[in-house]
């Protein structure tokens, strides 16, 4: 599904990322560690061909993205859920348009997905916020309208970049409630945290494998996590 | 990708100075071209006008002591007629003369006390007379007489025209690459901008295409309405501009007429062209460095 085999990300001369190889097999669940500044954004950008590997392949869906156009990219990038720590939504279209906006810009009809927005919605907990501006919502809610947007493809995969950042305890308990719901729906789920709190709450619901990236190489967690 | 789609016109927020910079320019410069156009048109008129009228007529004086004067023009009329390629000549009367002087010196003019030349007027055939060889004849038959074909003073006004007439054109080549280019910093403006937009659309799966149509859309639609109000305004402004039409010249005949007004139809939609392809050019290298 994803596939890394010895890649490495270099930027403004000096080496990110090296020697990384993975294997994201259909309907796992990974954890993705390490310090703030260890990279865990540039690999997971590099997994939604976000940036091209300076060295190596990545591979998405079996399709080698280093020899696909930015178009092609995009396509790719519609079977991806990515939910980002700052969220990024359209500030000026309220939650509907923005939780609607895969399927706007892949060119389907929101409104013949009516139905499906509203269900998205009411299992996300938003059904109240719906025609709230992204400004309006309170961390939590745009956490789980990012997630709303993630899944509205049915996508294979959802990454999620520092999910529970900025968001309280019980809040990223709801969170992660829904994540593994989607990963028992058979999605794959790949989450990039420092929170390791999180990390165990989710080892007592669901099998999950743990990466850490140390030193710029991927290297699997101890057993203490 | 100026097809209408009103959801993906709403994922790029509305920018109001960049907004109303295009729609001012291309406002400005529709009104501009629309003036352009008019001078253009009308001076190729008057060139027209000068070529054609002037072409196949020309004047001989007769300047010669009073006494002589109608044995001149006799001898001069006799030349003219066994001359090939003339169609007629015929010595003008004494109020046609006035007529001709009456807009200098008003229509009281003593004509018969003043020493005034003796006015001949040729009409010519298409293909006009040898001009060389009739002044030869004409001096040795009538030494007094002098041929004015008018090529001296013509040319230069049918050039100045001509040149006039280009000028226009090469002015509203200038006002569309003027308009091309603030349609495309008004772009790159409303592009860099609007980059979290840009990356939240890429996040989701956007191509770049798509991107870059819901903004050369806005600002092809945005350059459109301008260019029409700006074309409107310009001819208003011609209709109120004085007419003289007996002394037709180029600012006196500021018009747009018959297959002008097909220019002036085109200016419009011309300027959304040249704002699609702007915005085009500028979503291009921004998505570029974007990426």
């Amino acid at each position: 599904m994803i596939e890394l085999e010895n890649v490495a990300y270099s930027y403004g001369g000096g080496e990110l990322l090296t020697d990384m190889t993975l294997n994201v097999a259909p309907g796992s669940f990974h954890f993705l560690t390490g310090p703030s500044g260890s990279g865990k954004t540039t690999f997971l950008k590099l997994c939604y061909g976000a940036l091209q590997a300076t060295a190596g392949h990545v591979r998405l869906f079996e399709r080698d993205v280093r020899g696909l156009s930015r178009d092609d990219v995009a396509i790719l990038r519609r079977k991806i859920g990515v939910v980002h720590q700052d969220c990024q939504f359209l500030d000026h279209l309220p939650v509907t348009e923005n939780v609607a906006l895969p399927l706007t810009v892949s060119g389907q009809d929101p409104d013949g997905a009516d139905a499906n927005l509203k269900e998205l919605l009411a299992w996300v907990g938003l059904t109240g916020r719906a025609n709230a501006l992204p400004p309006e919502l309170s961390g939590g809610e745009r956490q789980r309208a990012a997630l709303a947007r993630a899944v509205i493809m049915s996508p294979d995969v959802i990454l999620a970049d520092e999910p529970t950042g900025n968001i309280d305890w019980e809040m990223s308990q709801r969170l992660l409630t829904l994540l593994v719901e989607l990963n028992r729906m058979g999605k794959t789920i790949l989450i990039a945290t420092h929170d390791l709190g999180l990390i165990r709450a989710a080892k007592a619901q669901v099998q999950t494998r743990v990466l850490r990236i140390s030193n710029r190489r991927l290297q699997m967690a101890g057993a203490d996590l | 990708m100026l097809q209408f789609d009103e959801r993906a016109d709403r994922v790029v927020p509305p920018t109001g100075f960049t907004a109303r910079l295009t729609l001012f320019s291309a406002f400005a410069m529709s009104f501009l071209a629309v003036f352009a156009l008019a001078l253009s048109l009308a001076a190729g008129r008057v060139a027209d006008r000068w070529g054609n009228e002037l072409a196949q007529s020309s004047t001989i004086r007769i300047s010669a002591p009073a006494g002589e004067v109608a044995t001149q023009t006799e001898a001069a009329l006799r030349v003219l007629r066994t001359t090939p390629g003339i169609v007629d000549a015929r010595a003008l009367t004494l109020d046609e003369q006035r007529a001709l002087l009456s807009p200098w010196f008003g229509a009281d003019l003593p004509i018969d006390d003043l020493p005034l030349p003796q006015l001949i007027d040729i009409i010519e055939t298409e293909d006009g007379y040898d001009a060389a060889g009739l002044r030869l004849r004409l001096a040795a038959e009538a030494p007094a007489a002098v041929l004015d074909d008018h090529a001296r003073w013509r040319r230069p006004l049918i050039d100045a025209a001509s040149r006039l007439r280009l000028l226009g054109w090469a002015s509203i080549l200038l006002i569309a690459t003027a308009a091309a280019a603030m349609v495309t910093l008004a772009a790159n403006a409303a592009l860099a901008a609007n980059a979290q937009v840009i990356a939240v659309l890429r996040l989701v799966g956007a191509k770049d295409t798509y991107i870059a149509s819901a903004f050369v859309r806005r600002f092809a639609l945005r350059a459109l309405t301008g260019a029409a109000f700006g074309t409107l305004t310009g001819i208003i402004a011609l209709v109120l501009v004085p007419s003289g039409s007996e002394t037709a010249g180029v600012l006196t005949d500021l018009s747009i007429q018959g297959i002008g007004w097909v220019w002036v139809v085109l200016i419009p939609p011309l300027s959304g062209l040249v704002a699609f392809v702007a915005t085009r050019y500028a979503a291009g290298r921004v998505l570029e460095d974007l990426a």
